[in-house]
């Protein structure tokens, strides 16, 4: 290759040069407008998340900051995973969590697949659908308790009006047996329309003409659905249960309303747990290692199951 | 629409499709039902059994959401001038006379305080964010935004203990400054990444002729794109409020007065011996209705709000 005059000249003058005389270079316009981002999230989440990693190898009491703070190593780290409570707590999470996602799953997959027959009025009814889990979780579990009432609410009366038990016989937030039933029921109609709407997305976003040339080599109309509509959304389905999963890992909100993590600590989430210590108990040591421990765990989880998705996706 | 598209539903398969979302619509909204019509019922309405679906609409709920009262003596309750007003004479009726205003007001206008402030904030930072990684080389670009998203894996908890005593040293703790500044940052990971989709969408073309034109990027980015990009600013705007606006973990562990929202204070809403529902169902209905209103009108973005950009419709 030649190298003409013309060629060392261009090299030695970039763009970038030419652009500053007018201004800022675009460097620097992309530092100016990152930075302040950049160092709000530093200020609000990294530092105080190195602060949690110090303060958990420590025993520090975040409501006497006067007393001495001894460095007790990872002592925090152990009594946590060698507590039993602890253990019952994550069980309690692992239950909610598991069936709540079974729940939206279907629920929100039959509902997608029956909104996408477009029969009349189907905008109007997906949006209605979709108000709840726009509302405030806290305000709308307050309200949930009003409905678990077992003498006057209305959830107990429609069971009744349905099955024939009488509403007063059983009593959905006093119960051992039924109190992470009612979270769960709450938790699914907030969310299922989530889970619905991602599905709506991932069916519309298949190819008519693969189910007409499915339909040409006459595959049944069963056969269709499980080779071609169910990998078509899965993609879709697995990221929507990616984040209910990080959502109702951190759950919190909903269920201090509902339950407060009652009767007894049946409902008891890793986060409801959590906050007690940290700010009822006010072991702040203990429950910094018990913060890391749980945001270690949602983010190695997140982690593996993202690159499940990312195989998904390429098939 | 082409008639002979054999892939299309049936008749009769869009009717029952059509009936069993409605069945589930109307399960469904049933609880929301009656949170608003249980704010018009009366105290002894509310409870009673069965459920009552007729009733008397009565202001008792949103009259008692916004003062406090207490109940005189026999002899003084008789001693008092006449009502003056409707809502002294509902107050009245209940037994009891109004001794002053609820904090519920305050509450809301804290909500709307905090909201709008961290809203515009995200928005502004959000927006210079987004730019720079649609439009430029930023180093490191791929790491920062995912970087950025990870910041909403937290749970809240995990940082509310070093929050809670920095903002304790900083004096920022219950001020509206303070959780401006706490929503920002927790909803910037959002903004940054809605943004920027709908910035990478407008064509790079437009800035181009503008620069060739002489205006600086700075200029071009005034007047080309931000002009262009409204729609989308606005629907993460009300993403962000949306967020801001029902938040309930961080309001609840960082205020206890001064900056408290309405979510932490809508379930201690307690009447006389116990919760005094139709008040809460008022406060509630007040407190969700922007929601529900902004719901219908951000219905072509929201799904794209909620995932973060990373489903599209």
């Amino acid at each position: 290759m030649t190298d003409t005059p013309a060629d060392r000249i261009a090299r030695a003058t970039p763009p970038a040069v030419a652009r500053r005389i007018r201004g800022l270079s675009d460097r620097a316009i992309a530092w100016i407008f990152v930075a302040p981002t950049i160092f709000l999230l530093l200020a609000v989440n990294i530092f105080p998340l190195i602060w949690t990693v110090r303060l958990s190898f420590t025993n520090f009491q975040a409501n006497r900051p006067n007393r001495e703070v001894e460095w007790v190593g990872l002592r925090n780290y152990e009594r946590i995973l060698t507590d039993d409570g602890i253990w019952a707590n994550m069980q309690a999470t692992a239950h909610f969590l598991v069936w709540t996602i079974v729940l939206q799953v279907i629920l929100g997959f039959a509902l997608a697949w029956a909104i996408n027959r477009k029969f009349r009025g189907n905008d109007l009814l997906t949006t209605l659908i979709v108000l709840p889990m726009m509302l405030s979780p806290a305000v709308v579990g307050n309200f949930w308790t009003f409905l678990y009432q077992p003498q006057i609410g209305l959830f107990n009366y429609a069971v009744s009006f349905v099955s024939g038990v009488p509403p007063s016989s059983f009593e959905m937030l006093g119960s051992v047996r039924l109190a992470p039933w009612a979270i769960i029921i709450v938790d699914t109609w907030m969310w299922t329309p989530f889970v619905m709407l991602i599905c709506l997305a991932g069916l519309r976003s298949i190819p008519e003409y693969i189910y007409e040339a499915a339909e040409i080599d006459r595959a049944s109309k069963w056969r269709q659905f499980w080779t071609i509509t169910v990998p078509m959304v899965l993609p879709f389905l697995m990221l929507a249960v990616l984040f209910r999963g990080i959502e109702n890992f951190k759950m919190f909100d909903l269920v201090v309303q509902l339950t407060g993590g009652g009767p007894g600590s049946v409902t008891e989430l890793a986060s409801i747990n959590l906050k007690r210590e940290a700010f009822e108990k006010w072991r702040t040591g203990y429950s910094s290692a018990y913060a890391i421990i749980l945001f270690v765990t949602v983010f190695g989880l997140a982690s593996i199951y993202v690159k499940a998705l990312n195989k998904v996706k390429e098939r | 629409m082409s008639a002979v598209s054999i892939t299309e539903p049936t008749a009769r398969s869009k009717w029952v499709a059509g009936i069993l979302v409605t069945l589930y619509a109307v399960i469904t909204l049933m609880p929301l039902a009656w949170i608003i019509m249980t704010g018009f019922k009366s105290g002894p309405d509310s409870i009673s059994y069965p459920p009552k679906v007729v009733f008397e609409p009565s202001l008792e709920g949103y009259v008692n959401l916004f003062t406090t009262r207490t109940r005189l003596s026999q002899q003084a309750f008789q001693q008092l001038p006449p009502p003056e007003t409707w809502y002294d004479r509902i107050v009245r009726d209940q037994g009891m006379v109004i001794a002053g205003q609820s904090r519920f007001g305050e509450r809301f206008m804290n909500s709307v305080i905090i909201g709008f402030g961290s809203t515009f904030l995200s928005i502004f930072l959000g927006t210079l964010a987004a730019y720079a990684f649609s439009r430029f080389k930023v180093p490191l670009k791929d790491d920062l935004l995912f970087f950025i998203l990870s910041t909403r894996m937290m749970p809240p908890i995990a940082v509310a203990i070093p929050i809670f005593l920095m903002y304790r040293t900083l004096g920022l703790s219950d001020t509206h400054l303070g959780m401006i500044i706490l929503y920002t940052a927790v909803n910037i990971s959002l903004a940054v990444w809605l943004l920027k989709g709908f910035i990478d969408e407008i064509p790079r073309e437009y800035e181009e002729a503008a620069l060739i034109d002489g205006y600086t990027r700075f200029q071009a980015f005034r007047k080309v794109v931000l002009p262009q990009a409204t729609t989308g600013i606005a629907a993460t705007a009300i993403f962000c409020l949306i967020f801001a606006w029902n938040e309930y973990a961080f309001a609840v562990l960082l205020t206890s007065g001064v900056a408290q929202t309405a979510p932490p204070f809508i379930p201690t809403i307690i009447g006389v011996g116990g919760q005094d529902w139709p008040a809460v169902a008022a406060g509630a209905t007040l407190f969700l209705l922007p929601v529900m209103i902004f719901t219908i009108l951000l219905r072509k973005h929201l799904l794209r709000g909620i995932t973060f950009g990373a489903v599209r419709k």
